[in-house]
């Protein structure tokens, strides 16, 4: 069969399954006063069709910034006036000022699911499917299926056509990376910018960027095509952050005012239950009661950039396409452990850098992608998502272990640790038998998912213990991230250049 | 030595299975885990009728089994049917016992729907099973290296991932994966030689769901012909004395066997004529409410178009034209004005005539089991052109065992493709509700796609499958689906002639279905001719 009707088939199968699991719940159904996420989105879009753009993010007597108000870029904005526009032409109750708050119906549900349908249909999957064409030294069938086992992720799945969020921030960051990998850095940089100016989660993405791009200046010369590459670089990124800001360009107060509601830095260190190191160590020590806000702010700034640090080095100093997919991966990974106000949501940014590896890695990727989606669960739970969650799960670790045969490709070859191994040379006799160990952890934590994603469904917690399931997903969820946190460092850190020639000669 | 031969042969498919097995398992898995997403969407009526005989199975004894009717949705097919919904009854107690109450109309809790479509989903293990059966008999006629090109996979996919099937039973509702089976079941065991095994399949099958009794002269003229002659004479032609009574003796004691089981308890209790009126309600009129894409549906459109063209010139009287008429496709009953209407009884003799044909050619040139395969899929086709109050889903009798043709012959791979596209094309009215518009969409083209591009490669070094008049003609589905489906209901015309979509519809599709059945006769008959030709 042709690649373009293999493609096209893998693009129908993720679009239907993206379709069946928007038909179940969304966040916040039915729960008056403050509904959820989708309540969110329709309130952005009643905010910017119906208030001048001045007051999108201020407080005003039309505009309650604690129901809901708009937290995220111009761009996030400009989304949903343009679906505002669009369902005022359907049905104009649907964004009526004041009255249509807490809107809920058939119809509009529909609506909503198909402008996600949409955005994802527009620049996501054109993104995932044209990183796949691109993949070199593959054969058109791993293309096909590293795109069909992308596409079928089920944290991305779940959270925006099920939970209701828009994958356009992911989308264009892929783009970026997309465009980086042909060397068109100039549009890499536009879209990574529209990326960042979507949401400003992005900036977990951005420490990788721009150290790829720094370092390929670098190597060019500081003095001459560098230096030169640099500017067009910096005036591209500046030209479209300018014009993705121009409306609240014409004041400072304006400026400072969008800024603040980014990031809202009295929220405290973490909300809910989210599987970072802040919330996992609070269930021994109480941090947010022991250290001061400010502390606190200081600590988790300290840690992260400590924990970025040799990665971005490394790649500053040998920026190469394949550190750079990996730097993001473990950069993302760094600020989703140890940054300040991280939501469950956002491990998404670390799994779709970890998508683009998975032809690459198909083990871990494959087992990463399980455990973020795992981690989502009480977010999932409380959403009523639990049958597409299990079923979608399963699938995918269908879809990976009959693309990729991942428990074939466990040796330490395999998971790119061979010169790690050749560096702890006393171990090698351990070694061994490395194989075998890593596919027994990994039945292990997979049969702990299961077992825990059960008890979390069926069984109820002990009263004196309300939490006891949520915490220990996101504990179990943050020692796995450790876990993937040291070895991505490690593949990034001991990936020399003498490993290209050492594939020559295996 | 014939052991060594045999050893290697047999090593050769244990290795064969061992690859094949993981590939199967995955599409299989797959496929249910597409069902379990679909789980949330929209049920028909039909999801009413089968709580209902669970609850008429559970709660009433047999002998009131076929005459209860407190909901509208009496218990209406064979008793083998009946059993299994007394016993699927006694799991459900356990998810829900409220379902079981028979007053309890039109009752769909959480729980209910999740028993009734998992109940879908299990009982389709039966199907996987066939569909692996098929699937070996299939296997090893046209070697690939490449898996997705090997024949095998592609029926496989055919068979699982049938757009049809998919809609029908999960998400319109009802049992027909298994039905459809116990059906392939015996297709593979004919094919295999083992004859009892496949008459008993299908003598079962035939009282679980009696819509397959349109199938079965050519199963009776297989079995005669392949099993109760055992031997040709040189030229092909029938050798009288290799008669068996053994063999006839044996099959007329399965049928009567599993008959007896079936039907027995109602004889003794002397309610047979009701069970017979149940299952045969030619009350009901020549087309459900959505005409399905037969020869009748061409038939109802030219008397309208006639109709429409005789109160224009005046030929005919405005006052003596039924009222109905003009509002067809919504009502059930439909009175032509123009061409004479047609009765029960002339709709079956059209179609035993439009069998008789295709089974005088199982009997006088058998080919084994292709032939066979060949005649099935003509009963059923002829059936559904020319049956009475035929359903738009019948279709899938001649779709399922057409696709084990398909992958073997490029000429039936050209008809099966007009026939599928045409055949689930007409199935798109049974979902009507805006969230399932993309599913069905989305699944229609997915198979749509596969078929085709599969299809297409497999047979690649041949002619193509399709020539340009049939290509123009599928293609021109996707403007019809967009006018009926999305630029229709913007216009005004929507509340005057709400029917115009399925008329549109259903006759545009009877084109396609009618030309797939004529062809396929024209390639089975004059393929006779071809081969008695080279025998002399």
């Amino acid at each position: 069969m042709e690649k373009w009707s293999l493609m096209t088939i893998t693009v129908l199968l993720a679009l239907t399954v993206r379709w069946t699991v928007s038909l179940s719940s969304y966040s916040g159904a039915g729960k008056p006063p403050m509904y959820g996420d989708y309540e969110a989105q329709r309130h952005w879009q009643e905010v910017t069709y119906n208030l001048p753009i001045r007051q999108w993010y201020f407080n005003t007597s039309d505009n309650n910034l604690l129901y809901w108000g708009l937290d995220y870029p111009p761009l996030t904005a400009y989304h949903s006036f343009l679906c505002a526009y669009i369902a005022k032409l359907i049905n104009p109750d649907w964004i009526a000022l004041h009255a249509s708050r807490g809107y809920e119906s058939q119809p509009h549900k529909l609506f909503m699911r198909t402008t996600v349908f949409v955005a994802d249909l527009l620049i996501y999957i054109p993104a995932v499917i044209l990183y796949c064409c691109s993949l070199k030294e593959t054969s058109t069938k791993k293309q096909v299926s590293s795109a069909l086992c992308i596409l079928l992720y089920p944290g991305l799945i779940l959270i925006d056509h099920g939970h209701f969020q828009y994958p356009l921030s992911l989308g264009f960051a892929l783009w970026g990376v997309l465009c980086l990998s042909y060397d068109w850095d100039l549009l890499g940089s536009v879209a990574f910018c529209l990326a960042l100016n979507y949401k400003q989660m992005e900036l977990y993405h951005s420490l990788p960027f721009f150290c790829y791009l720094l370092g390929k200046c670098f190597k060019k010369g500081l003095k001459g095509k560098g230096l030169a590459l640099l500017t067009k670089i910096a005036g591209t990124v500046v030209v479209s952050f300018a014009a993705c800001w121009l409306p609240f360009c014409t004041d400072v107060e304006q400026m400072m005012q969008v800024l603040r509601r980014l990031f809202p830095i009295d929220r405290g260190l973490f909300e809910d239950k989210v599987a970072n190191i802040w919330c996992s160590l609070s269930v021994l020590i109480k941090i947010k009661n022991v250290v001061s806000p400010q502390t606190q702010l200081k600590l988790s700034f300290a840690v992260t950039f400590l924990s970025l640090l040799p990665t971005c080095i490394k790649l500053t100093v040998q920026p190469s396409l394949r550190g750079f997919k990996l730097a993001l991966v473990s950069c993302a990974l760094s600020f989703f452990l140890f940054s300040f106000q991280v939501h469950e949501k956002s491990i998404l940014l670390v799994s779709v850098p970890v998508c683009l590896i998975l032809n690459e890695i198909p083990f871990m990727a494959t087992w990463f992608l399980l455990v973020s989606t795992f981690s989502m669960l009480p977010l999932l739970l409380k959403d009523g998502l639990m049958l597409a969650y299990t079923v979608t799960m399963l699938a995918f670790l269908l879809a990976c272990v009959a693309s990729f045969s991942i428990f074939e490709k466990t040796s330490a070859e395999d998971l790119q640790l061979k010169p790690f191994s050749l560096f702890l040379k006393r171990y090698v006799s351990w070694f061994k038998s490395f194989p075998r160990i890593v596919r027994s952890l990994f039945l292990l934590s997979v049969t702990l998912m299961g077992v825990l994603s059960l008890m979390t469904a069926t069984v109820r917690p002990p009263q004196r213990l309300p939490d006891l399931f949520p915490v220990s997903v996101s504990s179990i969820s943050c020692l796995h991230f450790l876990f993937f946190l040291v070895y991505f460092n490690i593949i990034i850190l001991w990936d020399s250049k003498n490993s290209r020639s050492q594939k020559k000669v295996s | 030595m014939r052991g060594g031969a045999g050893r290697a042969r047999n090593g050769g498919g244990s290795v064969m299975a061992a690859s094949g097995r993981s590939w199967f398992g995955a599409l299989a898995l797959g496929v249910s885990f597409l069902k379990c997403l679909l789980i949330p969407t929209y049920h028909s009526t039909d999801f009413e009728v089968h709580r209902n005989w669970l609850a008429i199975t559970h709660n009433l004894p047999l002998s009131q089994w076929y005459y209860e009717a407190t909901s509208e949705w009496t218990l209406d097919y064979p008793p083998f049917f009946a059993w299994f919904e007394y016993a699927l009854s006694h799991i459900a107690k356990y998810f829900d016992p409220k379902m079981l109450v028979i007053e309890n109309l039109n009752y769909s809790s959480h729980a209910t729907i999740f028993f009734q479509r998992f109940s879908v989903i299990f009982t389709d293990i039966l199907f996987i099973y066939a569909v692996r059966e098929c699937c070996r008999y299939v296997n090893g006629k046209r070697a690939a290296k490449d898996i997705l090109e090997k024949p095998t996979f592609i029926l496989a996919v055919l068979l699982l991932w049938n757009f049809g099937l998919l809609i029908v039973d999960h998400i319109h509702f009802q049992y027909n994966g298994f039905l459809f089976g116990l059906m392939l079941l015996s297709v593979a065991r004919l094919c295999q030689k083992r004859y009892l095994e496949g008459a008993l399949l299908f003598a079962i099958l035939l009282h679980f769901k009696h819509i397959y009794v349109y199938v079965a002269p050519a199963y009776g003229i297989y079995l005669l012909r392949s099993y109760c002659f055992t031997a040709n004479n040189t030229d092909g032609s029938l050798k009288w004395r290799s008669f068996s009574f053994l063999h006839v003796t044996l099959l007329v004691l399965i049928v009567c066997l599993v008959s007896a089981l079936s039907l027995g308890p109602f004889i003794v209790l002397g309610q047979l004529p009701q069970v017979i009126s149940r299952l045969f309600p030619f009350k009901r009129g020549l087309c459900h409410a959505y005409w399905a894409p037969n020869f009748w549906a061409l038939y109802n459109a030219v008397d309208k178009a006639l109709t429409v063209v005789g109160l224009k010139y005046n030929l005919l009287d405005p006052t003596k034209i039924p009222k109905a008429s003009m509002t067809g496709g919504l009502v059930q009953e439909f009175q032509h004005t123009v061409l004479p209407s047609v009765t029960p009884l002339a709709t079956l003799i059209c179609t035993f005539i439009s069998i008789l044909p295709s089974v005088f050619c199982l009997w006088f040139k058998p080919q084994g089991p292709r032939g066979f395969l060949r005649c099935l899929v003509l009963c059923a086709l002829s059936s559904f052109m020319f049956g009475w109050h035929v359903h738009e889903k019948a279709i899938l009798l001649a779709i399922l065992p057409l696709s084990l043709l398909s992958v073997q012959r490029a000429k039936d791979a050209g008809i099966y493709l007009i026939l599928t596209t045409t055949g689930h094309f007409s199935l798109f009215p049974l979902l009507f509700t805006a969230p399932e518009l993309p599913i069905k969409i989305l699944l229609m083209l997915l198979f749509t796609v596969y078929s085709f591009s599969s299809l297409k490669s497999l047979f690649r070094r041949e002619r193509p499958l399709l020539n340009w008049l049939e290509i123009i003609y599928l293609v021109q589905l996707v403007p019809l689906e967009i006018f009926c489906e999305i630029v229709f209901p913007l216009t005004s015309w929507k509340l005057q002639f709400p029917f115009v979509p399925l008329l549109l519809t259903s006759v545009y599709c009877a084109l396609g279905v009618t030309y797939a059945w004529l062809k396929l006769y024209v390639c089975v008959l004059t393929e006779h001719v071809f081969v008695r030709q080279k025998a002399e």
